[in-house]
């Protein structure tokens, strides 16, 4: 167990080492300025500009970077939605598998598109590999530059002054996708294939296990996808069992790898908003109230796994960590990470909207798993997903700077930017998307019969699995309490539109709001400015994220993990757990 | 040199319509201005309370139609309490906003008093033309009136013959009076001052309705104060937060029906998780509090023209301070006698002394103390001279004897006197002295026996005491000082070295103040300043905030946003607090709003989810109330008497202190939001202890 802990502690500081690289590397990348990879790249990019007529030089306002942005998804999202439907007549089949129905292709395209990557499919059994690659892969890419862009031009709306552009969409788009994914999803995917994935085009190769039986193993251009799933806060596994395959997570030290894909460029942005508003202070803020509350999220769910199921606790059955075993909660985990691992990949994916799972959420202990839900329903900004996780902080930063100035006794202002009526406006619309996307549709779900029909579990159990649902597609994280059956049309279609809303329509109040921002003046800081780079504020930040989610959530909780996690220490096991198979 | 014209005596101050917290007066007919205001025309400007109404109003539905369908299941009492301190909730609230404003009215009724039936003389055809009396609101711009002494000025004006002095003590409480005169910075006249001595021929400025008078009566009076930018800002993130909890409570409502607990999920304890929720505290005092922002500064004698501008003052980062008055004491003390050739310094120091015994000016009394430090005692012959009081005519006072006289006044004034109209000229090493005094910066006070030229009294600027300290605490609030004064730099520097300002202007001209104005705004700081003279008008009307004195010219209090009645440039500083203490106190109050919401969680969600397939939750009522009944009642009534409680502290404010703005925001998140978790705890659990002693519920 200790050793567990110290592989966790080595693995966040591996995180912050690659986020250190990459925050700069950003920075350096979207000031366009000149990095290692540019005598190979500049010339790739120029002949993108050229080929597609974009123009380097201009820069666009808060209105038509957003358009640029809208655009590129919708149209993206189409072809992904044809590529579905359609793969049953495209090459790289080998399966032979049919075109997807409507609802699923659409709750896919929309899902990848928004970089949540809910998947309500299995993936070996639905998906051809051009399907994959083109239709899904492509917009792992597309998505996570989409993220990395906006947030690109939020933190030009803070740094520049009296300003009117926040950057060329498509040139971001362009140059995030050519030096930061490619190379470091290229890297991280040898590695992965030098650990023991797999990266073909081979058709499912058949077997017959040592016990006699015949078993289908499944192939395909797996590590790619992998690299940029984790790198990319995507979080859409090849296969349906996700990280938990040994082909996507073979070992110990990938499941670590990926951990570090996850947080180094929701880190790591934080780093370059530092630098590029000129006090790397004001980004290591960002990125303290990021990890605080991922770390405690990580220690909560590590403990109730690590402390196991309260009912078995009455029972003979040992759950003490020891030589022999790790302890803990085992259900739905795989041997070779144990509970502290799971533990610590399931937070890192759940802070971030990333969604890849190496263990079941829905086997969680009550308590266990309602860390990972809460860490997605606070917004999913600690750190959040690529982009959008920094962008969703200053959001949240600009409350809590409202909340200090006015205790201070002074207007607001944020990096010398005041805090007027109408930012305040932005922000508070942008936080109210959030709840009422999750909470709306959830209530309506325990109404329906379409609903009610979705869970797995009855109770408890059942009601956080279509809370997490919604959580988690508001939230563009993807990962599910896997007990809810959501390839309805019901399910689709609600889910659907959760992503677009806590993507596409979360983002327009925010890109209004840096429009505001960057056409302010600076007001230059004084004795009298409340430091934003400060401890208390770190602290203040924590405040208003886990009151505003803890507040809007709680009575859903606790209906949901709390009343379960009371009725377990009741002994309830047996009546809440009827069809529990393991 | 208007050495004694500054009413310098000592100062008796009636502030106007000063009341107590629990002035009944007040408090009395704020009770039913609280149910006048349940209106939703007014209540719909309130986003939150309006919420607190529509939910009141629903639960009054669902107990009246409960109580003939009988679907109150027994817990009438318990619906009908609940929808009694909803109604409590939305009057309270109305409560303290009519308090706030019943302060501004009564200062209003006693503003009006001042405002007697005048009936003005109005001259016909110039200033030479035959006069006419026509009453007071008859007047309009550009009319000419007389005013003798005894008379009340009908309407502001500004004096184009005359010398007169006035009591403005109705609009200052300034009892003593002042010089006003024609030319100059000093003309302007006010409606409802009184002439005390001389004549003055008055130019009407104001049509009736604009006066100042009508001005102040008009803000203290208006209840439909505009709203200022933060209370926007902050309305706006109190509706969204309230949005969220009404989707976080309707959305219960299924969820408890999926979870088979709908037992107790009855409308009313929806209405009343609701109200406990959202931001009541803050929502109900929130324009209270900004009501008393301007309120308080009435009580300082300053008059906002918006509470915009009282807001303003809270952001400001550089003051502009004028030397004169401000940093230093307005009238200058003694500091050195200069005898005139040939004349024995205690011959001079003597007749200082003797000419300035009876003077109460401060300038007099510091000759007397200079006096004594030069070793001269009070003569024993004082008695028998006869005190000269200062004239605005004469510029000189002294004592006269039985064919003697002495005389101490500005070098012209002397000249004048010693010459009797002949050459107007000083001896050459007395006009030296003079004019190396007033090069430096000091003022020359010349003394002269029997009309004979004794020496030169060197008058200097004086720091006042406690502005080292006062900087100091304005450094610490973030607030760069800047000294105006039209000193030559040399001089500027030492005093502003000595009071501990940050910078100087030096040699100031309207031009060059309004240029550093332009300059510091462009920084994107606020300025404010105070001003009084037509030529500081430009300068005033540019700064953020601009606090014209009274005493000033309609021209410069019409530039500025503010008025001090007291003229006391100091305020400046006073005013900066209060915009500061305004802000603080909301964010402090909305703060504790929201922290409360973690204790009514507590009290309700267990409340709600204490039977059956969920009654696991029990374990949640870490508070041990009593019944399901009692902690929601408990928590409504908690939510409900905060806002009482919370009253005086919205009028009073949030007490502002210098410490810098990490120290002060660490100190009020104890406080708001640390005290804001804690106290609902016991005082929920007070209440339910109560409530069920009463047997109000089960």
């Amino acid at each position: 167990m200790t050793l567990d802990i110290l592989a966790a502690a080595v693995t966040y500081a591996a995180a912050f080492a690659a986020a250190w690289w990459a925050g700069h590397h950003m920075l350096r990348v979207f000031q366009g300025e000149r990095t290692f990879l540019h005598p190979v790249l500049r010339p790739v990019e120029r002949g993108i500009y050229r080929i597609t007529g974009i123009d380097e030089e201009h820069e666009q306002g808060w209105k038509g970077y957003v358009g640029a942005m809208l655009l590129v998804s919708v149209l993206s999202l189409l072809l992904t939605y044809l590529i579905l439907r359609l793969q049953g007549a495209l090459p790289l089949n080998p399966e032979n598998l049919p075109g997807v129905p409507p609802a699923l292709a659409f709750n896919t395209a929309v899902s990848f598109t928004s970089n949540t990557n809910w998947q309500n499919y299995a993936g070996e059994t639905t998906m051809s590999y051009l399907s994959q690659m083109l239709g899904l892969t492509f917009h792992q890419f597309l998505s996570a530059a989409t993220g990395i862009a906006l947030a690109v031009a939020v933190i030009r709306a803070v740094a520049r002054r009296s300003a009117t552009t926040l950057g060329n969409f498509y040139v971001d788009v362009v140059r995030v996708t050519l030096y930061v994914l490619i190379p470091v999803a290229a890297a991280a995917a040898v590695i992965l294939i030098a650990s023991g994935g797999i990266q073909n085009l081979s058709a499912a190769t058949p077997v017959t296990t040592l016990e006699g039986v015949r078993q289908i193993i499944s192939q395909g251009p797996v590590a790619a996808m992998e690299a940029i799933k984790e790198l990319g806060t995507n979080g859409g596994g090849f296969f349906n069992a996700n990280s938990a395959h040994p082909f996507e997570n073979p070992t110990g030290l990938t499941n670590s790898l990926e951990i570090v894909l996850i947080l180094m460029i929701p880190f790591g942005l934080a780093i370059t908003f530092g630098r590029w508003v000129g006090n790397i202070k004001q980004g290591f803020a960002l990125l303290a109230a990021m990890v605080v509350i991922l770390v405690a999220g990580f220690g909560f769910a590590a403990w109730q796994e690590q402390t196991g199921n309260p009912a078995i606790s009455s029972t003979e059955v040992s759950q003490v960590a020891s030589a022999t075993q790790a302890g803990g909660n085992m259900e739905g985990k795989e041997a070779r990470f144990g509970p502290i691992q799971s533990a610590l990949f399931n937070t890192a994916a759940t802070g971030t909207s990333t969604g890849a799972v190496d263990s079941a959420s829905d086997s969680y202990t009550p308590l266990g798993g309602l860390a990972p839900m809460l860490l997605i329903q606070l917004g999913e900004i600690t750190p959040g997903g690529v982009g959008s996780g920094l962008y969703g902080m200053i959001v949240f930063a600009i409350v809590a700077v409202f909340l200090a100035g006015l205790m201070v006794g002074r207007t607001p202002e944020y990096l010398g930017k005041k805090i007027e009526a109408r930012d305040v406006k932005f922000a508070a619309l942008a936080i109210l998307i959030l709840p009422v996307s999750i909470l709306v549709p959830t209530a309506i779900s325990v109404l329906v019969p379409a609903g009610q029909a979705g869970p797995l579990n009855p109770g408890a159990h059942g009601f956080s699995e279509i809370l997490y649902a919604f959580s988690s597609t508001t939230g563009n994280n993807g990962s599910a309490f896997a007990g809810l059956s959501g390839n309805s049309l019901y399910y689709n279609s609600l889910l659907a539109l959760s992503m677009w809303l806590g993507r596409f329509i979360f983002v327009i109040p925010v890109m209004a709001l840096a429009g505001s921002l960057v056409r302010k003046k600076v007001v230059p800081i004084g004795p009298g400015t409340f430091p934003t780079d400060s401890p208390l504020f770190v602290a203040l930040l924590i405040g208003t994220i886990i009151i505003v989610g803890a507040l809007t959530f709680f009575p859903a909780l606790a209906l949901g993990p709390i009343l379960e996690q009371l009725q377990l220490h009741g002994g309830h096991l047996a009546a809440f757990y009827p069809s529990q198979g393991g | 040199m208007t050495v004694a014209a500054s009413t310098g005596s000592a100062r008796t101050r009636r502030r106007r319509g000063r009341s107590s917290l629990l002035d009944p007066q007040i408090l009395l007919p704020a009770v039913p201005q609280s149910f006048g205001k349940l209106d939703p025309r007014w209540m719909v400007r309130n986003p939150v309370m309006f919420v607190v109404e529509i939910g009141a109003v629903i639960t009054s539905w669902a107990f009246i139609s409960g109580f003939w369908s009988g679907g109150n299941h027994g817990q009438e009492s318990f619906v009908g309490q609940v929808c009694l301190w909803l109604w409590f909730t939305v009057l309270f609230a109305n409560f303290a906003e009519a308090v706030a404003e019943g302060r501004g009215r009564a200062q209003a009724a006693s503003l009006r008093r001042t405002r007697s039936d005048t009936v003005a003389r109005r001259l016909v055809g110039g200033l030479s033309g035959r006069e006419e009396r026509v009453p007071a609101p008859a007047l309009r711009r550009g009319d000419i009136v007389v005013c003798e002494a005894g008379d009340t000025i009908p309407s502001d004006g500004t004096i184009v013959e005359g010398i007169a002095s006035v009591d403005e003590s109705a609009i200052t409480g300034e009892s003593a009076p002042v010089i006003r005169e024609a030319g100059g910075d000093r003309s302007a006249v006010t409606g409802g001052t009184r002439v005390l001595s001389d004549r003055i021929v008055v130019e009407i400025t104001q049509n009736p309705g604009e006066t100042f008078l009508d001005r102040i009566i008009g803000l203290v009076e208006s209840s439909a104060r505009k709203k200022t930018p933060n209370e926007i800002a902050l309305n706006i993130l109190l509706a969204s937060l309230t949005i969220i909890f009404i989707v976080a409570v309707v959305s219960l409502k299924p969820f408890a029906a999926y979870a088979n607990a709908s037992g107790f999920v009855t409308i009313p304890v929806l209405v009343a998780l609701l109200v406990c929720l959202i931001p009541t505290t803050i929502g109900g005092l929130l324009s209270a509090i900004g009501i008393a922002g301007i309120d308080r500064l009435l009580q300082k004698n300053v008059l906002a023209m918006s509470g915009r501008a009282v807001e303003a003052a809270g952001d400001v980062d550089v003051l502009l301070l004028d030397k004169t008055g401000t940093i230093t004491f307005g009238n200058r003390q003694a500091s050195e006698f200069i005898p005139a050739p040939g004349v024995e310094m205690q011959h001079l120091v003597r007749a200082a002394d003797l000419a300035s015994v009876a003077d109460e000016t401060p300038e007099g009394r510091s000759i007397v103390a200079l006096a004594r430090r030069y070793g001269v005692p009070e003569d024993p012959e004082i008695a028998s001279w006869t005190f000269v009081p200062f004239s605005a005519n004469t510029r000189m006072s002294g004592v006269d004897r039985e064919g003697a006289a002495i005389r101490k006044g500005a070098g012209e004034a002397i000249a004048m006197w010693c010459s009797d109209n002949a050459s107007r000229e000083l001896p050459d090493a007395v006009r030296d002295q003079v004019e190396a005094i007033a090069r430096g910066g000091g003022t020359p006070l010349v003394v002269a026996q029997d009309r004979s030229v004794l020496g030169v009294i060197h008058l200097k600027d004086i720091v006042k005491p406690g502005m080292r300290e006062r900087f100091a605490d304005l450094r610490r609030m973030g607030l760069r000082t800047v000294m105006i004064t039209g000193d030559n730099p040399l001089t500027a520097r030492a005093i502003a070295e000595e009071a501990g300002v940050d910078d100087f202007l030096a040699e100031a001209t309207p031009e060059n103040k309004l240029e550093l104005i332009r300059r510091e705004q462009t920084g994107g700081r606020l300025v404010a300043m105070t001003g009084d003279g037509t030529n500081d008008a430009p300068a005033l009307a540019q700064a953020d905030v601009g606090v014209a004195m009274q005493s000033g010219t309609q021209a410069a209090k019409e530039a500025g946003n503010m008025v001090d009645l007291d003229s006391d440039p100091t305020k400046l500083i006073e005013i900066v607090e209060t915009g500061k203490q305004m802000l603080i106190t909301r964010g402090a109050l909305t703060t504790f709003s929201v922290a409360n919401d973690v204790a009514k969680y507590f009290a309700i969600i267990p409340a709600l989810f204490s039977t059956g397939a969920v009654g696991a939750l029990r374990a949640l009522n870490i508070l041990q109330l009593q019944s399901p009944e009692s902690a929601v009642l408990s928590a409504v009534i908690f939510n409900a008497l905060i806002i009482v409680a919370l009253i005086p502290l919205a009028l009073r404010g949030v007490k502002y202190r210098a410490v810098g703005a990490a120290a002060l925001l660490r100190r009020n998140l104890m406080i708001y939001a640390l005290g804001g978790v804690i106290i609902p705890f016991p005082g929920i659990k007070i209440v339910d202890l109560i409530i069920t002693h009463l047997h109000l519920v089960s």
